[in-house]
């Protein structure tokens, strides 16, 4: 239990995927203009984030991985298909976004209103390739384990995009260089934002 | 009959010989110039910032990431644009996904087989050219649209335009960082205080949010050079 929390909080703070990697810059910049879309987003995130990282997690240590397939039958014991990860990650990202948009559609029209244009959008997030990535990269010990990390992730990309949308909300009345207005002004805040994270970097978990 | 079948034969030759342009035509030049300045895929069009942030604490794997995004451009826009009537419209992404994460595959064992410690360092980066904006936004606004020595102009124009964005930032970044610039030490090393001087490294720009801060800085310079862009 311990060891899930503390995967959970280091997703969030100290690995964050805004300040400490940039993954999801593209749509973090485009989409934080009013609150109200950058939460619809930051949900989408972390839905997907939850359903996908799990979902190649099976993939990577039932398929993927060296000696993986040896379920099957132990001939296959020294087949690596790691090779593949890219084009086979990537395919469960694409269809488990069309089809999470179905299921959305069909029994939450609400929150499909809500999170309607985000959801297809999502697909070309690299958080969320870089989610799938990074638990390939980390071996996390079981499926468990690697629900916690893309929901936590999932948590700390939401985060900064609501913080950046709120940011950005109130910066319209400050009186701001014209060349720097709208992005140059939002990369050096982004810039603060991430020095101030930064002082999660010292915590040891 | 005939006369009519013969003129028509003509007319579809003089339809044939006009749209024919030079290779480098004002427009084919200016699909290569433009994402330089005007067009720049990092500053104006805000695609591919994680990877120009992420990869540029060093110059030699700001140029490796280069070479690879370049590669992995030109060629996606060549097969998607000559796939590009062929392609059904509602599963077009999954079909462009499909064709970029297969040239990223190939980056990837490639730099694994000949440069396996700068591939140890971009680590999950190089997968994620796969959903670097940069590709999948130029495969969706030109290569569905126009025809395939087009589409390769506009692939090598942006791979420029990003190329020179990621060089600039790391420059930057490893001669303040770490008084180097592609591994060789350009300050000399009497100024540095540990020998008596009164230089010392400034390792802040090493960390990610000076990423951000210089590509802000950029942005600031290009658009109070180039008042066009300014936003309002």
């Amino acid at each position: 239990m311990q060891e899930l929390i503390n995967i959970f909080v280091k997703a969030i703070f100290v690995e964050n995927m805004i300040f400490a990697y940039f993954l999801g810059m593209c749509s973090y910049l485009a989409v934080s203009k009013k609150v109200t879309t950058g939460v619809g987003l930051g949900l989408a995130v972390i839905f997907v984030l939850t359903v996908t990282v799990p979902a190649n997690y099976l993939l990577q240590n039932f398929v993927l991985q060296e000696g993986a397939l040896s379920w099957i039958s132990p001939e296959f014991a020294e087949v690596d298909l790691s090779f593949l990860s890219f084009i086979l990650f990537i395919a469960v990202i694409a269809s488990m976004v069309q089809l999470v948009e179905m299921a959305v559609e069909k029994f939450a029209p609400a929150l499909y209103g809500a999170l309607g244009i985000f959801l297809p959008l999502i697909a070309v997030n690299c958080a969320i390739l870089g989610g799938s990535l990074f638990m390939q990269e980390r071996n996390y010990a079981n499926i468990t384990e690697a629900t916690v990390f893309g929901f936590g992730s999932g948590i700390g990309w939401f985060l900064a995009i609501v913080a950046i949308a709120a940011i950005r909300e109130k910066i319209q009345y400050s009186d701001v260089p014209a060349p720097l207005k709208g992005l140059g002004i939002t990369f050096i805040v982004t810039g603060l934002m991430g020095i101030a994270f930064m002082s999660f970097m010292g915590i040891k978990l | 009959m005939a006369e009519v079948l013969e003129k028509e034969s003509t007319k579809e030759e003089l339809i044939d010989k006009v749209p024919k342009e030079p290779l480098f035509s004002k427009k084919n030049r200016k699909l290569l110039s433009d994402p330089m300045n005007d067009d720049n895929p990092i500053t104006v069009q805000v695609l591919g910032i994680c990877s120009a942030l992420a990869i540029t604490v060093k110059l030699y794997p700001a140029l490796v990431m280069s070479v690879s995004v370049l590669f992995v451009m030109a060629a996606g826009n060549v097969i998607v644009s000559l796939m590009r009537n062929l392609i059904p419209n509602r599963i077009r992404i999954i079909v462009q996904l499909v064709v970029v994460a297969s040239l990223v595959a190939l980056v990837d064992q490639v730099l694994k087989a000949f440069a396996y410690d700068v591939s140890k360092e971009l680590s999950v980066f190089v997968g994620l050219i796969i959903t670097n904006c940069i590709i999948m936004g130029r495969l969706e606004a030109f290569a569905l649209g126009n025809g395939v020595w087009k589409s390769f102009l506009d692939g090598i124009g942006n791979a420029f335009g990003y190329a020179w964005i990621l060089l600039a930032v790391s420059f930057f970044r490893e001669l303040l960082g770490s008084g180097t610039l592609f591994g060789y030490q350009v300050i000399p090393d009497s100024w540095y205080i540990a020998n008596g001087g009164f230089y010392s490294n400034n390792g802040f720009m090493l960390l990610p949010p000076m990423a951000l801060i210089t590509v802000g800085i950029i942005i600031w310079v290009q658009r109070s050079r180039n008042t066009k862009l300014i936003e309002d």
